[in-house]
């Protein structure tokens, strides 16, 4: 029988030791992911923005799904780490089969590389790469399919803590395409996970999976009643190819319905926090006087992205080294 | 084991007089987590220093990395004044090795290049790894193969040494 | 060859017979039955003692790999699979590489079983050229050259048009059609039960309605056009229902369900494992339930192995890009053993529906342990136990729904036409 993702995820003393997805970690690995980035966040302010944690090691940037935002932000989390980076942009029609991606894999491990950062269409591509093909490189999802998203939820994590101090007693909504969205799923988990009240997805039936209360939230159709109460809302990208779906009529009857304007966010509790992981399509997702507004935390996550993502590379590259030395190990750390 | 207060004094009178002797002007603290932190914070105000003490976590400079991984406690580095071309005085509660020494000056290099590092250290336990030496030192003490010490705190001080247990 | 069985127990409708007896197999056929045929002089003698003596099981949807890569297993090696099963009789799926959909693939499939075959083998030929859903195959030359019916082997014809001309056509010749139903858009690129595991792991769903919008539509056609429709492998509770008020309505309709969506469920996707990744997909715990109530009611008429051998490479990917199937055939019995042994399923409903159910799709006589019956015969241990493992399976393909546990019911022996064709502990031939 194949792991679960805990299992494969974390070592024998629960360490990380691949980041796959939020489901299967716990609150306090959770935070820990948080705590570290804080520190990775005072490290971004230094002169030299720079730690040897991962010098001598090859991180893989292998992105099967073009993405040029976050492979920079995986590429410069490893060059703060210190780390050697190898990009490589696989084009979905280059090699989209198993064996063909089991071999390209092979061929990179062969050249000493510690650590995959990866992008695949295909839900669960990671997964399998840590179960059946590299084991022993650190994996990290980078977004895969439709599955999860884990960095991109643990920065938006990263950033409500800062504004809100704590997860217990906030209501957050999620608004829009959540059936397509790798990070909504990511975002639900973490936000049960570190203890929020309440997680709410607003969208219509088609942008919502067939039974959407597996994923741990509450499902509401209009914003009205979504919104009421609500500490956080996150806004998801709607992509344009929904429209050819039949999944939608048009983009400006989804600004009417769930467009986050003045007047809608005025159903949220005053001082609402407005996240959106970007880029924006301003007037179909939300009101540019909302998305440049002072309510709205758009902007400014760079930071943040480049932390935790520094935060999870260390933490699976200390996961793996240990278990590769596991045994030899002193336990006694030199003063 | 000796008092505290004791060891700090002797620590601040040969401060005084590293600090006469070399020419120093305004040290700026800057202690190791965690106890190194406490004893820097006990030195600032015996000899008087205005500047705020600051706070090294050298989490991400250790060389043991690879072999036991990034330790589960780290928080942010404080340093709250420039460093650039000061004269420092870095403090942790005990050296031995010498080698989380190494890491925090490391770490301190990527805030600017200081003028001069002071090193003081309120016990030395020997055994040293690496040409590290401190310019002041509280005690020397030499502990069993089993055995660690550890300073306690932060409201009074005290160094109690331990049993390690078998692994 | 002479031969003879003691001390067996004969399964008569599904049922043990209290009394052991002795069964008397001379060429090819049973010539006698009773308490005493010792007095025969006869070339082996087998005892049975604590065993059943079954006519031998028949499968109706089992994929050889001939013609196709060579990857994957060969009907040699996947009938031998069968026969250790206790499987006398497969029906190959006609989705061969090339298709099954003229006279000369078919001779080919049964020139190289009769050469090679440890079973029978009857192909089921494609209904569409290249099972692509809009040419008619030649269905009356794939008949006489071997097919006991035409279907469309996994892949559903998109066009209702060409489905109903499908089947016009068909009983025009009053020929038998097995047609497993998918709406393919509905299914579109869904590779799960839209479903809570679906939805939790992320892969695009193939919600029920794919199966019970299909279901509906085929019967409709059967019923206008009077075709003969075997439906199946069923999924899900509503398809059974679909079926039983067709039978209770009336229509001649018959349909069959494959082992594993008796024995698992969406569950067994967990942590991607592609194992399990099937077609049609796993489903919830409450369809599994219906699917065995459907058997033991008589709304399913057979079970199936839906046996796909695939090589290892074929389920090392990401699980949507893995190849569909599971590799049942050498453990339906043991499997629905398994399920009886769980207070699941009658013994009587299981034996049928391996045995006189699937006999009845084809339009043959019932299978009996009777004198003068063709001797194909399965002899099986329901006491004794065996434990799947990679290395001593007889098939190509090792993606068991069960690995490395044990499962109740060894089958002893396989014989067909009289021929002993797997001897548990032998090897086989």
């Amino acid at each position: 029988m194949p792991e679960t993702s805990r299992d494969l995820q974390l070592t024998a003393d629960g360490e990380l030791r691949h980041f796959l997805a939020i489901e299967g970690l716990g609150q306090a690995l959770l935070t820990r992911i948080l705590d570290t980035a804080d520190s990775f966040i005072e490290v971004g302010e230094r002169t030299i923005k720079k730690v040897p944690l991962l010098r001598g090691r090859t991180v893989v940037n292998l992105f099967f799904e073009p993405s040029t935002r976050t492979r920079s932000t995986f590429e410069l989390a490893a060059k703060r780490l210190s780390a050697d980076v190898l990009n490589l942009d696989i084009g979905t029609s280059a090699t989209s089969k198993g064996e063909s991606l089991s071999d390209t894999l092979l061929n990179l491990r062969a050249m000493a590389s510690d650590m995959f950062v990866m992008r695949h269409s295909q839900s669960g591509a990671p997964h399998f790469v840590a179960q059946s093909v590299t084991p022993d490189v650190a994996i990290i999802n980078a977004g895969d399919g439709r599955h999860e998203h884990p960095t991109q939820a643990m920065l938006d994590m990263l950033t409500i803590r800062q504004h809100m101090k704590t997860f217990s007693g906030l209501r957050v909504a999620i608004v829009g395409d959540v059936q397509h969205s790798r990070v909504a799923r990511s975002q639900i988990r973490a936000l049960n996970t570190l203890g929020v009240d309440e997680v709410r997805l607003i969208a219509p039936d088609t942008l919502l999976p067939h039974e959407p209360e597996a994923l741990g939230a509450r499902v509401f159709h209009r914003m009205e009643e979504g919104l009421r109460n609500v500490d956080v809302i996150i806004m998801l990208r709607l992509q344009h190819e929904r429209m050819e779906g039949a999944l939608l009529p048009s983009e400006s009857e989804f600004y009417r319905m769930y467009g986050l304007t003045r007047e809608k966010l005025a159903y949220a509790n005053p001082g609402a926090l407005v996240m959106h992981p970007g880029p924006i399509n301003r007037g179909v997702e939300i009101e540019s006087a909302v998305a440049d507004g002072p309510q709205s935390v758009i902007l400014g996550q760079v930071t943040n992205g480049i932390a935790v993502r520094m935060a999870v590379m260390s933490m699976s590259m200390g996961g793996q080294l240990n278990e590769r030395q596991s045994g030899t190990g002193e336990g006694v750390a030199s003063t | 084991m000796q008092d505290i207060e004791q060891l700090l004094d002797r620590m601040t009178d040969d401060l005084r007089a590293h600090i006469n002797a070399r020419g120093l002007s305004s040290l700026c603290p800057v202690g190791i987590r965690t106890g190194g932190v406490w004893v820097a914070q006990a030195l600032r105000e015996r000899l008087g220093i205005q500047t705020e003490c600051g706070e090294l976590d050298i989490t991400f400079y250790r060389d043991d990395f690879s072999r036991i991984g990034l330790h589960p406690r780290v928080s942010p580095s404080r340093l709250p004044f420039e460093t650039e071309g000061q004269h420092l005085l870095l403090v942790d509660d005990v050296i031995m090795s010498g080698r989380t020494i190494r890491a925090a000056m490391n770490e301190l290099f990527d805030y600017g290049r200081p003028e001069s590092i002071t090193l003081a250290a309120l016990v030395d336990l020997g055994r040293r790894e690496l040409p590290i030496q401190p310019d002041v030192t509280g005690t020397h003490e030499t502990l069993g193969p089993r055995q660690r010490i550890k300073l306690r705190g932060p409201e009074t001080l005290e160094l109690a040494v331990e049993e390690v247990p078998d692994a | 060859m002479k031969w003879r069985v003691d001390n067996v127990h004969p399964v008569i409708d599904g049922e043990p017979a209290a009394e052991a007896t002795s069964v008397l197999v001379v060429d090819g056929r049973i010539t006698a039955l009773g308490a005493d045929l010792s007095g025969e002089r006869v070339e082996r003698e087998v005892d049975g003692a604590g065993q059943w003596l079954l006519p031998g099981l028949i499968d109706l949807n089992c994929h050889l790999p001939e013609p196709g890569s060579d990857r994957g297993g060969s009907i040699e090696s996947e009938t031998r699979a069968a026969a250790r099963g206790g499987f006398t009789t497969v029906c190959t799926t006609p989705d061969t590489s090339p298709v099954n959909d003229s006279g000369a693939v078919t001779h080919l499939i049964r020139d190289v079983a009769a050469r090679n075959g440890h079973t029978r083998v009857l192909p089921v030929g494609a209904l569409t050229r290249g099972l692509e859903g809009e040419r008619l195959s030649d269905m009356v030359g794939l008949t006489r050259a071997g097919c006991v019916a035409l279907g469309n082997g996994g892949h559903a014809t998109a066009s209702s048009r060409v489905l109903r001309r499908c089947m016009a056509y068909a009983h025009t010749f009053d020929i038998r059609l097995f047609l497993q139903p998918e709406n393919a858009s509905l299914a579109s690129d869904g590779c799960a039960h839209d479903g809570l595991v679906a939805a939790r792991l992320g892969l695009p769903g193939i919600p029920e309605v794919a199966e019970t919008t299909a279901v509906n539509e085929l019967l409709m056609l059967a019923e206008e056009t009077g075709a003969n429709l075997h439906l199946g492998p069923l999924s899900c509770a509503r398809s059974v229902a679909l079926v039983r008020a067709a039978k209770e309505a009336g229509h001649s309709v018959t349909a069959e369900v494959g082992i594993a969506h008796l024995v698992a469920t969406e569950a067994a996707i967990e942590g991607y494992n592609g194992t399990f990744h099937s077609r049609p997909p796993l489903r919830t715990e409450a369809d599994r339930r219906a699917l065995l109530e459907g058997v033991e009611s008589g709304v399913i008429d057979a079970i199936v192995s839906q046996h796909r051998p695939s090589d290892k490479a074929a389920k090392l990917a990401p699980f949507p890009e893995t190849q569909p199937g599971l590799s049942t055939v050498e453990s339906t019995l043991s499997l629905g053993l398994e399920r009886v042994a769980a207070g699941e399923l009658s013994r009587g409903a299981l034996l049928r529906s391996l045995t006189s159910g699937p006999a009845r799709v084809l339009g043959l006589e019932a299978p009996a342990i009777a004198e003068d019956a063709v001797a194909d015969l399965t002899l099986v241990a329901p006491e004794q136990h065996w434990t799947p493992a990679v290395r001593s399976l007889y098939s190509a393909g090792p993606h068991l729904p069960v690995m490395e546990r044990e499962l109740p019911g060894v089958v002893m022996l396989t014989a067909v036409d009289g021929r002993i064709r797997h001897e548990h502990g032998g090897d086989g031939s």
